[in-house]
């Protein structure tokens, strides 16, 4: 179905169900859906699993929704580094559960569900702790691990501008797991900084297509939230 | 002889370090620098080399870390440092990112460690420590799929243990990875389970053999 424009955040995620897998965009700042995850906060959602490369830093964005205490489970590459005091100390106390992936398999997992791949052999992690108990297959003398797609209920992602068709682009780094989410949730929102109608994007300069594009929010760039 | 010995001299500084390393990457090379002290062979690359650096979250040719005046959150590196754009940059998403890796693309990657083991096995992403939270990144991506693999680490622990060790006792990144080993007393050449000593500073290749449970043979040339 065509996308549709919803300016208030709020009404954008005013779905989103208890127990849902949200897939969230962002590497640190960079390309993270501030303002939707401030909507979610505020929707209150609980029991959420969040897939995104890290947990969170500083006390806003996915550290809030942490700290609401509205996720009990998190599939991500890098959760502890330099302000992740938030996720640390759910970790530390029992209160969340941690799936970590490494960075490559988590990205090509989201794209193996949007691209309705069942499961693939991964070279990455064999002989580590990361598969152990997963199914190990020598192909042409290399020994691959089985992993398995990851669908989301819903992505929120953050792009620089979109069309109305839901055509988007995006900027510079903050890119970076956009496009895959993008295709791999029932639902995709995606919140820009501007929105202009069809014809405002260069056919050739699209980089995802309206096809995966349910909901476009836009939102006035607003200061940064936090240093990177 | 095995390997030059430098020993009218200590131990390498950081800088020196880092220097040698970029001295060795290859004209026209992609590289992958790792985050903490790789980062710093960037600033000992030659412009003239052609080597073009690839970061994790979505780019080939990233330029040099940016002034604060010139600061953009939209355009960052592994370690979430704002970066700039050298010429002929290019921006993709993740799966594009690490199917590079993946793939086979990158020539080298230079990576931290905890422990290199002769077989060139690295651990480099979790001490293992019951309070220890692990975070993996990109680190097992970048050790699978990166043609070489360097190593850059001190070779001894604060407290005097080596880090080049017969087997890894912490939680591996990848099997049978590291193709070299850059430290401040010397460099190291994995293969075959043999570990040849290139080149020593401040201490020559006899002390290091007394210092180290890993065997040290003996390399023809500079590589």
């Amino acid at each position: 179905m065509r996308p549709v424009v919803i300016r208030d955040p709020d009404e954008a995620v005013a779905d989103i169900a208890d127990g849902s897998t949200v897939l969230v965009g962002g590497f640190g700042p960079a390309g993270q859906p501030y303002e939707l995850l401030d909507a979610l906060r505020r929707r209150g959602a609980r029991d959420l699993t969040i897939v995104s490369n890290n947990a969170g830093t500083g006390d806003t964005g996915l550290a809030a929704l942490l700290t609401a205490g509205q996720v009990r489970r998190v599939v991500c590459s890098f959760p502890r580094q330099a302000g992740s005091w938030v996720f640390d100390r759910l970790y530390r106390s029992g209160r969340i559960e941690l799936e970590l992936v490494p960075q490559g398999t988590l990205a090509e997992r989201i794209r193996a569900a949007g691209a309705g791949i069942g499961a693939f052999y991964c070279p990455t992690g064999v002989g580590t702790l990361l598969a152990e108990g997963k199914e190990i297959r020598t192909l042409d003398g290399r020994d691959y691990v089985l992993e398995y797609p990851i669908h989301g209920d819903v992505a929120l992602i953050k792009a620089f501008h979109a069309d109305t068709a839901g055509n988007l682009v995006y900027r510079k780094t903050a890119r970076n797991f956009g496009p895959v989410m993008a295709t791999a949730a029932a639902r995709t929102l995606v919140q820009v900084a501007s929105i202009g109608e069809v014809g405002t994007i260069d056919p050739e300069e699209v980089v995802t297509p309206g096809i995966y594009v349910d909901r476009i929010v836009p939102i006035e760039p607003a200061e940064p939230r936090e240093a990177p | 002889m095995s390997g030059v010995e430098h020993v009218d001299r200590g131990p390498l500084e950081r800088a020196e370090l880092a220097r040698l390393v970029a001295a060795d990457i290859p004209h026209g090379a992609y590289v992958n620098l790792g985050i903490g002290q790789p980062t710093a062979v960037a600033d000992h690359l030659d412009p003239a080399a052609g080597v073009t650096l690839h970061t994790e979250n979505g780019m080939l040719g990233m330029g040099r870390v940016a002034h604060d005046l010139e600061s953009d959150l939209d355009l960052i590196n592994a370690g979430k440092i704002p970066v700039t754009e050298a010429p002929g940059a290019s921006y993709f998403h993740h799966a594009d990112s690490f199917a590079m890796m993946r793939g086979g693309h990158l020539d080298v990657c230079v990576l931290g460690a905890f422990q290199v083991s002769q077989h060139g096995d690295l651990a480099n992403w979790h001490t293992g420590g019951p309070d220890a939270i692990p975070s993996v990144g990109g680190a097992m991506d970048l050790a699978t799929g990166a043609r070489d693999v360097f190593v850059m680490m001190s070779l001894f622990t604060d407290d005097g243990r080596p880090k080049l060790v017969p087997a890894c006792t912490y939680p591996i990144t990848g099997r049978r990875c590291v193709t070299r080993v850059y430290t401040h007393h010397g460099v190291f050449l994995l293969g075959a389970g043999e570990v040849r000593v290139r080149e020593t500073y401040g201490i020559t290749v006899a002390e290091l053999s007394a210092r180290l449970a890993v065997k040290l043979t003996a390399t023809a040339s500079a590589a």
